[in-house]
């Protein structure tokens, strides 16, 4: 094992880079997503029936098929065929049609729009009726009412899980080395092309990955709890056993 | 014309469906491979045998910890490198090569397993333990209690979880074509390259995986209804 590639400056900047595109791509496709579940999750419950259905196939087809194929297809498919269009192509959003970091994000918060926006789905479905009937009786009018009832309660309901997809969604960033964003994973895989070491580059990004997930989860844990309405941290079952 | 035929997704489509038999292969020996080494993961972590718990323990929280993908390259390499040498050092020396299928398989199982190791040991946590204190007051040994009782009753607990993890192994798959292993994903990429039609490949591809998962869907339904069958429904 040979971990001295640490020490020179130049290999640091690679994984710099990577560090900060990876971060990069969680927060701006975490926050895209998240925007995007919402709109899903409302058409979902409340959309006229053509859009329910839209919707559902979208997010079957998102969920049914590997993120590294819709990757692909994003930036290789999608992305080939917009600037094969000459107005397109000579027009101001040409770098944006070459630059690999955009389609990663692209993919990465329609992702997380199709997932996130099916759990969502159901927590709305769960939160009880006579709660948005007490808030319609207090006349709240329906956009009023989702906005500081029925969305609310539902991400009360499936905050832990919505957690869990930002873990998933940081998991899924090394895919995008793939597609010639620098990431850890790429800048890993730049270093050991350049010094010839099979693991230890990898080896140190899985460490990166896991202090980074291990953040990530106490970060989660904070926001679940400060979240307003949190249930008091769960009580150790000794406490609540009634007898033997 | 110029006697050049333009080569399109018709010329692709007996190679998009061979790599998707080599996909739903890959997956089914990872998800058997999976499933034995999760009753494993499951059994050491509800053993009161402190060393095995800490091996589980550190196995599945490694696993879900790091990214697939990068867990994949990582054990690709230094799985088949460490296992030749291994085997070059027991005398098997030159003409031993790990293929690329066993590979592949190893490597999903290994990650599949450590998912698994959870689903298993809630599910068993699950079972009410007077129904085991009945088993052993028949006298029944462990090995029998866990075919006859703990297995059965742990099923329905663990089908939904199960289920998941099948879907999302057949779409882990893909990461495989990474190392080079030739699946449907890899097939659609080199079918995208040589004709340039590159989103109509990664729509086929995209649909083949769709139509395993959605095939899958179907399945599990049944086997729920299986496994379930005869119980109350909550």
């Amino acid at each position: 094992m040979d971990f001295s590639f640490i020490l020179d400056p130049g290999y640091q900047s690679y994984f710099i880079e990577g560090f900060v595109n990876t971060l990069a791509l969680v927060f701006w496709s975490g926050l895209a997503g998240m925007v995007l579940a919402v709109l899903v999750a409302l058409g979902l419950v409340a959309g006229p029936m053509p859009l329910r259905w839209l919707l559902r196939g979208f997010t079957t087809v998102i969920r049914g098929t590997p993120l590294l194929v819709q990757l692909f297809f994003f930036y290789d498919g999608v992305g080939r065929l917009l600037t094969s269009v000459p107005a397109i192509r000579e027009s101001m959003f040409r770098p944006l049609l070459n630059d690999a970091f955009f389609f990663g994000a692209v993919a990465f918060s329609v992702s997380v729009a199709a997932y996130s926006g099916e759990v969502l789905r159901a927590a709305m479905m769960n939160v009880p009726k006579a709660e948005l009937e007490a808030a319609r009786s207090f006349g709240m009018s329906r956009t009023r009412m989702v906005r500081r009832i029925w969305l609310p309660r539902a991400v009360q309901l499936c905050l832990p899980t919505l957690t869990g997809e930002m873990i998933l969604l940081l998991k899924s960033v090394p895919l995008v080395s793939t597609i010639a964003v620098v990431d850890l994973l790429k800048a890993a895989n730049i270093v050991r092309s350049e010094t010839f070491l099979v693991y230890e580059p990898l080896l140190l990004v899985a460490g990166i990955f896991v202090a980074m997930t291990l953040v990530l989860t106490a970060a989660m844990n904070l926001l679940e709890r400060r979240f307003p309405g949190a249930r008091p941290a769960r009580r150790k079952t000794t406490d609540i056993k009634l007898g033997a | 014309m110029n006697g050049f035929e333009q080569e399109g997704l018709r010329d692709w489509i007996g190679p998009l469906l061979d790599g998707a038999l080599v996909t739903v292969q890959i997956a089914v020996a990872a998800y058997v491979i999976g499933i034995l080494l999760g009753l494993l993961g499951a059994m050491a972590k509800l053993s009161g045998i402190n060393a095995l718990r800490g091996i589980a323990w550190g196995y599945t929280a490694l696993v879900r910890a790091i990214p697939e993908l990068l867990l994949i390259i990582l054990l690709y390499y230094a799985g088949t490198q460490g296992l030749n040498s291994a085997l070059i050092a027991m005398g098997f020396a030159g003409g031993v090569e790990i293929g690329g299928f066993t590979a592949a398989v190893s490597v999903l199982a290994f990650v599949q397993g450590a998912y698994m190791t959870e689903v298993f040991r809630g599910a068993i946590v699950a079972i009410p333990k007077s129904l085991l204190e009945a088993a052993d007051s028949y006298g029944m040994s462990r090995g029998l209690r866990f075919r006859r009782i703990v297995l059965p009753l742990m099923l329905p607990n663990a089908l939904a979880g199960m289920s998941n993890l099948w879907l999302i192994l057949v779409k882990e798959t893909a990461l495989v074509s990474v190392v080079g292993f030739e699946e449907l994903f890899f097939t659609a990429q080199q079918a995208a390259a040589s004709t340039g039609l590159y989103a109509t490949f990664y729509l086929a591809a995209g649909a083949l995986f769709l139509a395993m998962t959605l095939i899958s869907n179907v399945v599990f339904h049944f086997a729920e209804r299986h496994v379930r069958r005869g119980m109350v429904r909550g």
